[in-house]
């Protein structure tokens, strides 16, 4: 039985249903507790879990980070929460040179189960410093997963997946997500890291994409087959390990692709695909394959310069026009 | 230096710039209420004190960093404030031509640094301006302000360690307003005297009414002083109330109506103009005249806003480098 549920209360579900089942599981974040979350992402965890598994800390990144894969290496299984991941900058030295290395530099001895969530990416005019997409960079990072889920649905399905996962996961989400509704069902399911989902079918040209900008890319969809234009748009829904194969299989299909991606350009997730694409599937494609990145710049607070930063459905159309030789 | 008299002149510009700030952001407020100002909006209603004091002991030369909390501060300084009210617009008018918003409030001109939006940010930076005075022998003195949310950070306990070991010409001033975000004093630490931080680094450090900028005054300009006679860094406490929520979207359930009623007693407006009226500094017309002289000029700063343009497309790359030519990457 489905029932409509907010992105909020997807995540606050599947870190709730985890923490009922498993006693390691904590909480730990500026205001999840009892402001019930900067964005109400954490509503009514305090209540039911009590202070000592949802704690709220002072703004301290570096230092609860830390702790928690502390923490984590002795036997507990923490989510951390950054308000957003702009002020996980403060805490990147234990994210990457302690959650993700530890395993192998024990040779084999602490492995680090914990999950860093909260929102990335531009979230509206906040202007440069509250604005970025980190994606990327955390998936550049081997030993780290990396999931960024579109949607209610995958959002709870794949949270309560990285919260079981015994490596450490990066999960992210979005201010402008937190209120979208979607049919989630009642009984328990997962879905698995590393797999991507084919969002819409199409046979004259694949999208890739992930996150919150992926909408952008369904209204280009919609636009496109009012002109006959099919596209298949597969969205990633984890960045680090990428499903390289239903990107292949797609494009073998379609012969013609467009990656979306809000993100600086210089060796993103798109670069990645786009190299793995031409390594594993040249004899396939059939036009340059293009990518809708953010602009090469901070974002800026002004609306036109929002405008002119980001990814929008008006540009993935012109670029879908283009690998289908109709510009 | 010696202290400088609190005169009548004194009191009647502290309660026309306090009125002024106070006015302003309220408009702030109005206007992104209208969707005219966009993004986060921190307003420094009730801390005003703090400003009029700290501003009160400034030499020309001396230099400023703060927080988001930053509307004003640059208007203390000198800044046009027609232009911060266009910056929070998103106008070609504004300090920073729209780039910026309301967090990053800039003036090279009038010393003012920013206007920094991550929470610690700017205290290095504050002791890198001292840094730079000591060693180019200005003879300035930096006031680096942040939260009392700031001192939980690890940038703030470094920084106070390397200004006493380098003896910066620093004053570094927390504006505790009780709450960072929801989050009470009391709740970020097993201790609420946030001054006492010092006391490891063995830094000059005390608490201050940040309510009264007299007492606001007295203290900053004994720091002041300090640094500017090579005595290096000072920690000050300000004691002090923020009125309005966070930013925009706080339904302020972490305190009460009278939590907020009991500070506004104490009002920092009002203690001025207590003064002015008991000592007689000026009349009742003379403060009408004030008061509608606020009002001009803060719808003055609207109408300023409105008519500067949003900037165009291209304004985005034009400050990335100072290079002119960059070859940035284009996608689609
Ligand atoms: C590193 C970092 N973490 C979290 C935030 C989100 N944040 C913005 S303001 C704020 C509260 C700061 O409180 P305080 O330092 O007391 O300053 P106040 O807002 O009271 O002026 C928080 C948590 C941030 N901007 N930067
Ligand atoms: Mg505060």
């Amino acid at each position: 039985m489905g029932r409509v549920i907010q992105f909020r209360e997807a995540i606050a579900e599947a870190m709730s249903e985890e923490m009922r089942r498993d006693e390691t599981i904590y909480l730990m974040g500026e205001e999840v507790a009892e402001y019930n979350g900067a964005y109400k992402a954490s509503k009514g965890m305090l209540d039911e879990f009590g202070p000592k598994r949802v704690l709220d800390t002072p703004i301290a990144e570096l230092g609860f980070a830390g702790i928690g894969v502390g923490s984590a290496m002795n036997g507990l299984r923490p989510i951390v929460e950054f308000m957003t991941f702009n002020f996980s900058m403060v805490a990147i030295d234990q994210i990457i040179n302690n959650a993700a290395k530890m395993f192998q530099m024990s040779g084999g001895q602490f492995n680090v189960p914990i999950v860093f969530r909260g929102p990335t990416a531009s979230a509206g005019q906040l202007a440069a410093t509250h604005s970025q997409a980190f994606e990327s960079w955390y998936a550049n990072c081997p030993g780290l997963k990396v999931v960024v889920p579109s949607n209610p649905y995958d959002a709870k399905g794949l949270l309560k997946s990285a919260i079981r996962d015994n490596d450490p996961v990066i999960f992210m989400e979005s201010e402008q997500m937190y209120g979208d509704k979607m049919e989630v069902p009642e009984e328990e399911y997962l879905i698995p890291l590393g797999k991507a989902d084919i969002r819409r079918a199409g046979s004259d040209v694949t999208i890739v994409s992930f996150g919150k900008i992926i909408k952008e890319a369904d209204k280009a969809a919609e636009e496109l087959a009012k002109e006959g234009v099919e596209c298949e748009i597969i969205d990633l829904r984890t960045v680090r390990p990428i499903d390289y194969a239903a990107v292949v299989e797609s494009l073998k299909k379609t012969n013609r692709m467009v990656i979306v991606e809000e993100a600086w350009p210089l060796g993103n997730i798109s670069t990645e695909l786009i190299t793995h694409c031409q390594e594993h599937a040249f004899d396939y494609i059939d036009a340059p394959i293009i990518r809708v990145n953010t602009a090469d710049t901070p974002m800026a607070y002004a609306p036109t310069l929002v405008k002119e930063f980001l990814p929008n459905a008006e540009r993935i159309i012109k670029a879908v026009n283009k690998v289908t030789y109709r510009d | 230096m010696p202290k400088k008299k609190i005169t009548k002149s004194v009191y009647l510009k502290w309660y026309e710039d306090m009125l002024f700030w106070r006015k302003f952001e309220d408009k702030a407020a109005a206007l992104y209420i209208q969707q005219k100002i966009r993004g986060f909006l921190h307003l420094y209603n009730g801390q005003e004190a703090v400003l009029a004091g700290s501003v009160f002991a400034m030499e020309e030369n001396d230099r400023m960093i703060t927080a988001y909390r930053n509307h004003v501060q640059p208007i203390a300084l000198g800044v046009d404030p027609k232009k911060i009210m266009a910056e929070l617009c998103g106008k070609v008018g504004g300090t920073s031509q729209g780039n910026g918003g309301s967090m990053h409030m800039f003036s090279k001109e009038h010393n003012f640094f920013g206007g920094h939006g991550i929470v610690g940010g700017q205290i290095p930076l504050g002791a890198g301006l001292a840094f730079a005075d000591k060693y180019l022998e200005t003879g300035a003195v930096t006031l680096t302000y942040m939260g009392d949310g700031a001192v939980r950070q690890g940038s703030f306990h470094e920084t106070l360690n390397l200004a006493m070991l380098w003896n910066l010409p620093v004053v570094f001033i927390i504006e505790n307003n009780g709450y960072a975000m929801g989050t009470s004093v009391e709740r970020t630490a097993n201790h609420t005297d946030i001054y006492k931080l010092g006391l490891g680094y063995e830094m000059p450090c005390e608490p201050v009414d940040g309510m009264d900028p007299v007492a606001v005054y007295n203290a900053v300009q004994e720091a002041a002083d300090r640094a500017r006679s090579g005595g290096g860094p000072t920690l000050l406490e300000m004691r002090t109330y923020r009125y309005k929520g966070h930013s925009m979207s706080d339904a302020q359930h972490y305190r009460t109506k009278d939590e907020v009623a009991e500070y506004q007693k104490k009002d920092p407006i009002g203690i001025v103009e207590k003064i002015i009226k008991d000592k007689k500094y000026a009349s009742a017309k003379e403060l009408e005249a004030i008061e509608s002289r606020v009002k001009d000029l803060v719808n003055d700063c609207v109408k300023y806003a409105d008519e500067s343009e949003f900037p165009t497309a291209d304004n985005l790359y034009k400050n990335v480098y100072i290079q002119d030519d960059y070859p940035f990457i284009k996608t689609f």
